[in-house]
């Protein structure tokens, strides 16, 4: 690859990286916020829990391709027509949602259910035990496994090229084509989502090894 | 209900009627009847997996039992009358009679990820819905009550199992219960650490709290207790005052446990 080619490509590369941190950070956040949601209704039982424990084992037990062209292609003949972006947010998000519920459903299990009952003793409701005494307590159990899921959702972003989306993957392919220089094209993207992931990864590490050591992690 | 609620000691605060427990195939409690006044203090005492503590958590509602049911002050504990049927309370309903009930575990159950103080004060701000403000001093008495007001900033991991118990006693406390239930609140300490528990236990009788005593410790039981109720297999097998039932006890069960329990302490006693 020439120095100039590759001058010309990487404001195009860069805005596209950018896109695919905007779609990891959106799509996480629904993914984290649906995926309590349904973490919740699953501990709460009754037709709500099994509502919830339904979607969860038809998500996991999907491509998350298969999700992304349903909600872009499939939902068209409906008269919903959404676009690239939207679309991979939304779809990538409500697959890490059952991702992250069953994360969730784990850290939550992991609490001593002496402190469930000690709670009720000094008369905390059910939903007060949860926020007060439950989740707090589960977060060190969650957080390291949700950081590991949004290393992997920064790259299964890649997939929305497949729809269009106006992320890295899809920039690199345009330009792998154009220039007939994929060896090149892709190895730089390669390094590019690298060099994303790692702090992240870093971060994870030092979640761990916070955790590890931390008083959060001690249960009586 | 009241009536059928109230149809034993006319000055009973707790009462238990005809409780059976069944888990699968295995009757833990059958027929248990007690009644326990207020202010009196109660020692259940017998061999493990009598269904003393299962009696206690049937008691706090953390168990429901099979059949009978148990009252305090008159309240059917986790059931209510709806249209002529006994029918489960709802999670408020439940957790609005708990705060009545001050539970002591074996486990201390104490929440690692608040101080001390925090510990304490959870039920205050969150149940009663009382300001920080307002229940932090009263928080800070009950830990000089059990001899912890240097503690109070520490999270759990830094208290000893007995710094942790008397934590546990003064989070149930905060709530002003009128009944303490104590299952095996010593069981779990190294025993340097028993005492400092059942001074704080000895206080809280003379304080006139009415309690009912899941204990292995006998010496305690007989100088705390107004009564003393030996179960074994489920049942109620004697009771009677602690003069009586330690040292002059009739049923040939209730000597037998004393016999082994008792050299049993008098030998770590003297070693």
């Amino acid at each position: 690859m020439s120095w100039q080619i590759f001058l010309d490509s990487l404001p195009e590369l860069l805005e596209a990286a950018l896109n695919t941190i905007k779609i990891t950070c959106l799509a996480f956040l629904l993914a984290s916020v649906l995926g309590l949601l349904l973490a919740l209704a699953r501990a709460a039982g009754g037709v709500v829990g099994r509502v919830a424990r339904v979607y969860i084992e038809i998500v996991r037990g999907m491509p998350a391709l298969t999700l992304l062209f349903l909600i872009y292609f499939g939902l068209v003949p409906m008269g919903i027509v959404l676009n690239s972006f939207v679309a991979a947010v939304v779809g990538l998000g409500l697959n890490g949602a059952a991702y992250l519920a069953e994360v969730y459903r784990s850290g939550i299990g992991a609490v001593a259910s002496g402190q469930r009952e000690a709670a009720q003793m000094i008369g905390l409701r059910r939903p007060q035990i949860m926020r007060h005494v439950i989740l707090p307590q589960a977060l060190p159990t969650v957080l390291p496994p949700m950081g590991n899921y949004a290393v992997s959702l920064l790259k299964d972003t890649s997939i929305a090229s497949l729809i269009s989306a106006p992320e890295l993957m899809l920039r690199a392919r345009d330009l792998a084509g154009t220039y007939y220089l994929p060896m090149d094209y892709y190895l730089l993207v390669g390094a590019m989502y690298l060099i994303m992931a790692w702090p992240m990864m870093r971060g994870v590490r030092a979640l761990e090894r916070h955790f590890a050591r931390g008083r959060l992690q001690g249960g009586t | 209900m009241a009536e059928q609620a109230t149809d034993g000691a006319a000055d009973a605060l707790v009462e238990i009627r005809g409780v059976d427990k069944v888990f699968g195939d295995t009757r833990v409690l059958g027929r248990v009847d007690l009644s326990v006044r207020a202010g009196e203090k109660v020692a259940i005492i017998g061999p493990s997996g009598s269904g003393k503590t299962t009696l206690l958590r049937c008691v706090a509602h953390l168990e429901k039992p099979t059949a009978g049911y148990v009252a305090i002050a008159g309240q059917r504990v986790g059931e209510k009358l709806v249209n002529g049927h006994w029918r489960e309370m709802s999670d408020r309903e439940i957790a609005q009679m708990r705060t009545g009930i001050g539970m002591v575990f074996q486990r201390f159950n104490l929440f690692p990820h608040l101080t001390a103080l925090e510990n304490v004060m959870l039920g205050p701000t969150r149940v009663l819905k009382r300001s920080r403000a307002e229940v932090e001093p009263l928080a800070r008495d009950l830990l000089r009550k059990v001899g912890l007001a240097h503690k109070a900033d520490d999270y759990p991991e830094r208290l000893s199992g007995g710094q942790q118990q008397r934590v546990a006693i003064a989070r149930s406390l905060a709530m002003q219960p009128k009944l303490m239930l104590f299952d095996e609140a010593t069981s779990a300490l190294d025993p340097e650490l028993i005492g400092e528990v059942l001074n704080v236990m000895r206080d809280l009788a003379r304080d006139g709290m009415t309690m009912l005593i899941v204990t292995h410790e006998m010496r305690f039981a007989e100088e705390v207790a107004d009564r003393i109720v030996f179960m074994d297999h489920g049942r109620i097998v004697d009771e009677g005052p602690p003069g009586e039932l330690f040292h002059a006890p009739s049923h040939p069960r209730t000597q037998a446990f004393l016999r082994a329990v008792l050299d049993r302490q008098t030998m770590a006693d003297a070693s």
